[in-house]
């Protein structure tokens, strides 16, 4: 029901802007399955803008629950962008405005009322670039509970630690040497250590921003290896360069093409039939 | 899951705290710049309303008699005789003349000290322009003397301060008032004379023109010098130990203590090489000295400024090293070595502390017409008028002040209106 | 030759010496085919020619007109006839002069011992000699390296590689004037302090108790011994930095982070100039505002709530020399914390932490190395300052560490021990330099290590 009417009101909303017509041909209508049901969270006519500039059009898509989505598309065709907006990481951005509406678990993330501490609590980010905060690697896990006041004592926070570092399976390597700064681990261990300290708060989704983009093809495994695991109890997306890992990680691929949401399907499907001819273009290789 | 919800409702639990301290962390800020606003407002309206007095002086209109008995000459001819001549007795007379009522010795002593001691010699110099006067009567605004100015300015703001003037003192103004025979007039002095010991005589115009022999000198080494080692340090200097070298002890002496350079200063000029005390040679070598850290580091920036791509350019159609610098890093750099000698030369022109150690603290009155005539600078002038104790020297302290901070004002606009003229964005 | 005279007939033969050189390079490639045929451009035959006419006597005639004076003093002194010879360094200094002037003409010749008039003469004979000598000097250098430069110009010579070489030893030259200055500094400190540890042990005056200097001129008087112990200069030069950057760190500190890290462009545009305007203003000006301002302004405060504050207090000048460093403090937190990368930020929001937080938590942390550096910067600038705390702070050196009373630093005791005339070698001025060392080596120790700290933060982040 609502699927459907999200559907027509694209659709509408495409007739009634021919401008976009002439820009891009077709590219205006997301083909393939973009809604399901009970979603984690669900976007809606999603416009952003950099002052003048637009970077996202018109983009509608659900995530659903503990599934991972992966986010694919030529640099600049604003998948990054489109992830930031989803914990409202663009408000510390000078200028960028997002329209639209981004629901997670049915309520609106940038209603006023909306504390982004609380969002950015159950919404996670990894970033590009692993970013441990120059203290111990302990102190780096224990930021997000303590400034939450999620642990009641120092045993609970010792356990919050440990848990997290098990989940990111960084815990053999580093229960030596806890106290010691993060930033002396190698790229693939500080990234892991980034996940640990995102899931220490034990948010409900992680978004990814091209994880692996910095990492050697081991470390990259690693952390490939990590997101199958992690999906399990959390709900992933994922922005990625690379088509194979996107394959490899994923149950769902978008498409993004200059700031358009071109195709959503199913992994295997986008990489085996693409159902729009610019998805195919790109996953073989024509362009991007 | 559960565990999730937990944290979800500690979270919730705990954002109004959160917020809260929010508002306070950002109201710290907010009354941290305020406080910061507040004292550049405080120091300038202080200043400004302690000093704007000092433009305008209190003023007395008399009838100057020019009597060549009174005076004790013949002709104006003899400038021997002008010498000797007793000129104090022609405002004297004057005075006497205007209040015949005054009789007895201490109250005529009173009554002449309305006036300013160098109004006599304000007159001669008159006189001497004006030959014909002699023999004849005037009526003519004079100088009034620095407490009678005081005492007149405070009335005047309603607030009267007579503490150092007699009863019978402040009657006579009253009555000079009620005539129209007083008033305030632009001070003239103020800007075109030597120091004094008399507060209304007392001008800045030596201390400016101290101030800038000195500079003059400061920037014709300072410059040139400053340019050439920050050429030499960014354009031929291998990266080695003695660069480096070089360089940590450029940055230290930025952040040397100015007072030390004083001490530099005074053993090695004046006490090693006998330069003269209290000269603008010695202030300029010093200052050079000091600024020269600031200039370096500047013209540094500068060069660096400019893209290797130029350079490599000009190297690659077969120039030498030293053409690339003369012929383009150097013009591109100008601009913003300009920006940076102007910065150091405020710098300088503000700087007492080491000018203090190679003794141009001195009184001096006359004007200093080269680098090796005795010579205050401004900002020493300031000082030495800041301890003295006559009340008048407080207003034309901040008077030359303000003439002081609009001297900065104008070369700090200047290096930002030359910075955004001319240097250029890669 | 008088020698500015000497200084520009030395610049002319070197305008000569450019003609001539440039002139036989050109006679010499014409008949080659052009100037193509050389090596270098002819200029640089000329200006080759120019160094080497000018450049050794001018390097001749400033060593001399250094080193001219201090030997010839040396000699007529040296030979002073016994009942002329001066028994201490004050007597000796004035006899000096004395004898300069009377050789000079300035002072007449009238009423002065015979001895004393042959003593000077002999300098003034010696003075022309110098004269002479240098004018010879110069003249045959500069002739000889006009010869070589003449003599060397040929089709295959390097004279623009020659040249370069020469320049680029000026430029270095240039450089190390730095070096020198330091070396200055560390010299004129030093040797003067050694004089005064003579007659001060040095650990009588680093941890004596009781400073007054004023009784050591009177030597033939009861308490002569003076007592130069600097406790009370350095506790009252700390207490008063304390102040200033009891008041300077927190302000400078929260205004750099709201400017960084909250406010709007329009309110950093015209805020940050406006902080700035405070490390314009020179140090008398805020030396006259703490003393007429703000010491009777606390002074009468005080009053109000029964406080008795001192009108010269530690107090007054502390906050004013605090207001003079906030712009420091600022603006050097300003960039150490606009350089923590952007991740930082990032990672810590994308955690759910409010801004505050962020900057509380994981920017000041980050950025802590560099303000520690700029901090410790503004210390050396607090305890160097001098203009404020002579004009505002005492001269009585009182051990205390209460900021209502009044004490005295050590750049005051510096002004006041050597400005008026003094002999200069009196235990009481070379005291001065020995304060002087204290300060000089306190800051560059403080200067040092917040250089090296902030050149590897810079390092770490970049």
């Amino acid at each position: 029901m609502k699927e459907a009417t999200a559907a027509t009101k694209t659709a509408k909303d495409s007739k009634s802007s021919p401008k976009q017509n002439l820009e891009v041909d077709q590219a205006q209508v997301t083909v393939g399955n973009r809604f399901c049901e009970n979603p984690k969270m669900s976007m809606r006519d999603v416009n952003v803008f950099y002052g003048d500039k637009q970077a996202i059009y018109d983009v509608s898509v659900d995530i659903a629950k503990n599934e991972v989505i992966a986010m694919i598309g030529p640099s600049g065709c604003g998948k990054s962008t489109f992830l930031r907006s989803l914990n409202r990481m663009n408000d510390t951005v000078d200028g960028c405005k997002v329209e639209g509406e981004v629901l997670l678990d049915g309520d609106n993330i940038y209603h006023k009322n909306l504390d982004v501490v609380e969002l950015r609590a159950r919404v996670g980010m990894v970033f590009q670039k692993p970013n441990p905060f120059p203290k111990s690697i302990f102190e780096n896990i224990a930021y997000g509970p303590k400034i939450h006041g999620l642990a009641d004592s120092r045993v609970d926070l010792d356990e919050i630690v440990e848990g997290s570092l098990k989940k990111a399976g960084l815990w053999e390597e580093v229960k030596e040497r806890l106290h010691q700064p993060g930033t002396g681990l190698s790229g693939g261990q500080q990234q892991r250590l980034c996940i640990a300290r995102a899931i220490a708060v034990s948010p409900e989704v992680i978004l990814m921003d091209e994880p692996c983009s910095a990492l050697d093809p081991i470390a990259t495994a690693r952390i490939e290896e990590l997101i199958e695991e992690l999906s399990q109890n959390f709900t992933i997306a994922i922005v990625t360069h690379s088509m194979q890992q996107a394959a490899r990680v994923s149950n769902r691929t978008a498409y993004f093409h200059l700031g358009k949401l071109i195709e959503v399907n199913p992994t295997e499907q986008v990489f085996t039939m693409p159902e729009h001819q610019l998805t195919e273009a790109y996953i073989t290789g024509r362009f991007g | 899951m559960s565990n999730s919800m937990d944290n979800l409702q500690k979270i919730k639990n705990s954002l109004k705290r959160r917020s809260r301290s929010e508002t306070r962390f950002r109201l710290y800020g907010r009354v941290a710049i305020a406080i910061g606003l507040a004292a550049v407002l405080a120091l300038f309206v202080d200043i400004v309303s302690k000093g704007h007095g000092a433009f305008k002086a209190t003023y007395i209109q008399v009838d100057v008699h020019y009597d060549a008995d009174l005076l004790g000459i013949t002709s104006l001819a003899d400038e021997s005789q002008l010498m000797q001549a007793n000129w104090d007795a022609l405002t004297k007379s004057a005075l006497r003349n205007k209040f015949s009522e005054v009789s007895g010795r201490r109250d005529k002593r009173q009554l002449y000290k309305l006036l300013s001691n160098g109004t006599g010699f304000d007159l001669k110099e008159h006189l001497v322009v004006n030959p014909l006067l002699l023999g004849e009567t005037e009526s003519k605004w004079l100088l009034a003397d620095d407490d009678i100015d005081t005492y007149y300015k405070s009335w005047l703001d309603g607030e009267p301060y007579d503490a150092r003037l007699s009863k019978k003192q402040v009657e006579w103004i009253d009555q000079l008032h009620q005539q129209g025979h007083i008033r305030l007039q632009l001070n003239t002095n103020l800007l075109t004379r030597g120091d004094s010991r008399e507060p209304e005589q007392a001008g800045i115009y030596g201390a400016v023109m101290g101030s800038l022999l000195t500079l003059m000198l400061t920037l014709m080494l300072s410059f040139p010098i400053g340019v050439a080692a920050a050429i030499y340090l960014e354009e031929f200097a291998s990266k080695n130990r003695f660069t480096d070298f070089i360089e940590v002890n450029i940055n230290n002496l930025a952040a040397v203590p100015s007072i030390i350079f004083g001490l530099l200063g005074l053993a090695v000029f004046i006490n090693f090489f006998h330069v003269p005390r209290s000269v603008p040679i010695v202030g300029g070598l010093v200052l050079t000295l000091m600024t020269l850290p600031t200039i370096i580091i500047t013209s540094r920036a500068a060069i660096k400024s400019v893209p290797p791509s130029i350079r490599e350019a000009a190297l690659g159609m077969g120039a030498s090293r030293y053409q690339v610098v003369l012929h383009h890093v150097l013009p591109l750099a100008l601009p913003g070595m300009l920006t940076g000698a102007i910065i150091g030369m405020a710098q300088a022109l503000g700087e007492t502390a080491p000018l203090l150690m190679i003794g141009m603290v001195a009184f001096i009155v006359d004007i200093p017409q080269g680098f090796t005539d005795p010579a205050t600078v401004l900002p020493v002038q300031i000082f030495l008028w800041a301890d003295s104790p006559e009340r008048a020297f407080i207003e034309k302290t901040s008077a030359a002040i303000m003439v002081l901070l609009s001297f900065l004002l104008i070369m700090n606009i200047s290096a930002v209106w030359l910075r955004k003229r001319l240097e250029r964005r890669w | 030759m008088d020698s500015s005279n000497l200084f520009l007939l030395m610049l002319a033969l070197g305008a000569v010496a450019f003609y001539i050189g440039r002139g036989r390079s050109l006679a010499i490639a014409t008949p080659l085919g052009g100037i193509r045929h050389l090596h270098s451009l002819p200029n640089y035959y000329g200006l080759n020619a120019l160094l080497w006419c000018a450049l050794p006597s001018l390097i001749i005639l400033v060593l001399w007109l250094i080193f001219d004076e201090p030997v010839i003093n040396g000699i007529v002194m040296g030979s002073l006839p016994a009942d002329l010879a001066p028994l201490t360094t004050a007597d000796y200094n004035l006899l000096l002069n004395k004898i300069s002037n009377l050789a000079d003409g300035i002072m007449s010749s009238k009423g002065q011992p015979a001895s004393l008039i042959a003593v000077a003469d002999s300098m003034a004979g010696l003075r022309v000699i110098s004269q002479w000598v240098l004018t010879a000097l110069c003249l045959i250098l500069a002739t000889i390296g006009l010869y070589w430069g003449w003599y060397k110009i040929a089709p295959d010579f390097r004279a623009r590689q020659s040249v370069e070489k020469v320049m680029e030893n000026l430029l270095l030259g240039c450089a190390c004037l730095a070096i020198f200055t330091t070396v200055g500094i560390v010299f004129s400190v030093l040797f003067e302090s050694i004089q005064f540890f003579r007659s001060v042990p040095f650990f009588d005056f680093v941890f004596g108790l009781d400073w007054s200097p004023q009784t050591a001129i009177r030597e033939d008087q009861v308490g002569s011994s003076g007592s130069f112990g600097a406790v009370p200069l350095f506790v009252g030069t700390l207490l008063i930095s304390a102040v200033a950057m009891f008041v300077a760190v927190p302000i400078g500190l929260m205004s750099a982070i709201y400017l960084a890290e909250y406010s709007g462009k329009t309110v950093r545009t015209y805020a940050k100039p406006a902080l700035e305007v405070l490390a314009g203003v020179p140090t008398v000006v805020y030396g006259f505002f703490a003393a007429l301002t703000v010491a009777p302004f606390l002074r009468d405060l005080g009053a109000d709530f029964g406080l008795t504050i001192s009108s010269e207090s530690a107090l007054a000048a502390g906050l004013v020399m605090g207001v003079m460093i906030i712009p420091f403090i600022s603006s050097l937190a300003d960039d150490v914390i606009t350089a923590v990368p952007q991740s930082m930020r990032d990672g810590s929001l994308a955690m759910g932490a409010t801004h505050s937080e962020t900057v509380r938590r994981v920017v000041i942390p980050a950025a802590l190395p560099g303000i520690v550096a700029g901090i410790m910067l503004a210390i050396s600038r607090a305890i160097g300052e001098t203009m404020i705390v002579v004009m505002a702070a005492g001269l009585a050196a009182k051990l205390t560490a209460n900021p209502l009373e009044s004490v005295t630093t050590v750049t005051v005791q510096i002004v006041t021990l050597l400005t008026g005339d003094q002999e200069f070698d009196s235990p009481k001025t070379l005291a001065a330099f020995a304060l002087g060392l204290m300060l000089f080596t306190v800051t560059l120790l403080l200067n040092i290590f917040a250089l090296h700290i902030v050149k590897k933060y810079r390092e770490q982040y970049e």
